[in-house]
């Protein structure tokens, strides 16, 4: 079977799928946040294929804006896990139910 | 069966097999063992560019995200010295749900897909294109030169934002 968008757009979304279950069922802030990554890289692949097979460079360009802007985002959350760890001593989700600091 | 779909079979079994262990790993819980399997996960992905002719972007993944953003996490997970996580247990209940919403989430897409309306253009397939360095940074620095700037103000406002947060005391 000749692979076309629908097997690139399947793995994408067992791998979207994949972070979202690591954003529920883990507990770790660094974990939750690494499955985030794996979400906006599922949504890369999707918009990767759909360039490729529509024969436009757009969705390759919009990529390369998801993946500066996904740098910019992991270092300002990864200063707040910090900032957040030297107030509480923890990293875990559950340890952090209270709203105020 | 060419050699193409053969490669796209290995990289995404690779893809989906690290983005597991990133996940749900039997053997740890330690963060930096995920750490590792994400910069497993993205080189795959960086493979299944290449399939896609995006070179260009094939480089700036391996570069940006296996070089710049698991070095940023593994320095975080170093200077918060995590313990080894006791193994907590896992609400059932909440597990359950989860799995379920998961679950209902990938059966949409799925379904989506096998409805086959992709949107594609007739002649696309007839128009295959390389996503090459030049191709791409001409598209970058004409139509989208806008957004291109507003990114490097963006990037500025972050590089100002994590400054201000690190400092000692937040006020």
């Amino acid at each position: 079977m000749q692979v076309g968008l629908q097997h690139y757009l399947v793995v994408s979304a067992l791998l979207f799928c994949l972070g979202l279950l690591g954003v529920i069922a883990r507990r770790n802030l660094l974990i939750i946040y690494m499955s985030l990554e794996l979400m906006l890289n599922a949504a890369n692949l999707a918009f990767v294929a759909v360039s490729r097979f529509n024969g436009n460079l757009d969705g390759q360009v919009m990529v390369f804006f998801i993946i500066t802007v996904a740098a910019a985002e992991v270092a300002v959350g990864l200063a707040l896990i910090v900032a957040l760890y030297r107030k509480r001593q923890t990293a875990y989700v559950e340890d952090l139910t209270t709203m105020k600091l | 069966m060419t050699m193409q779909d053969l490669m796209f079979y290995f990289f995404a079994a690779l893809t989906l097999l690290f983005g597991v262990l990133v996940v749900v790993n039997p053997f740890s819980r330690n963060p930096i063992t995920s750490a590792m399997f994400l910069v497993l996960t993205i080189a795959s992905m960086a493979g299944l560019f290449v399939l896609l002719h995006a070179f260009f972007l094939a480089a700036v993944q391996v570069l940006v995200y296996a070089g710049a953003v698991i070095v940023l996490f593994l320095f975080v997970i170093m200077l918060l010295d995590v313990k080894e996580e006791e193994r907590r247990k896992l609400k059932l209940a909440g597990l359950i749900t989860g799995v379920a919403a998961v679950a209902a989430v990938l059966g949409i897409f799925l379904k989506v897909f096998s409805l086959g309306r992709t949107g594609l253009a007739a002649n696309a397939a007839a128009a295959p294109l390389e996503g090459g360095t030049a191709p791409l940074g001409k598209l970058l620095f004409t139509e989208y030169l806008l957004p291109f700037e507003i990114l490097s103000v963006l990037l500025l406002v972050a590089m100002v934002g994590v400054i201000l947060l690190s400092k000692k005391d937040l006020r």
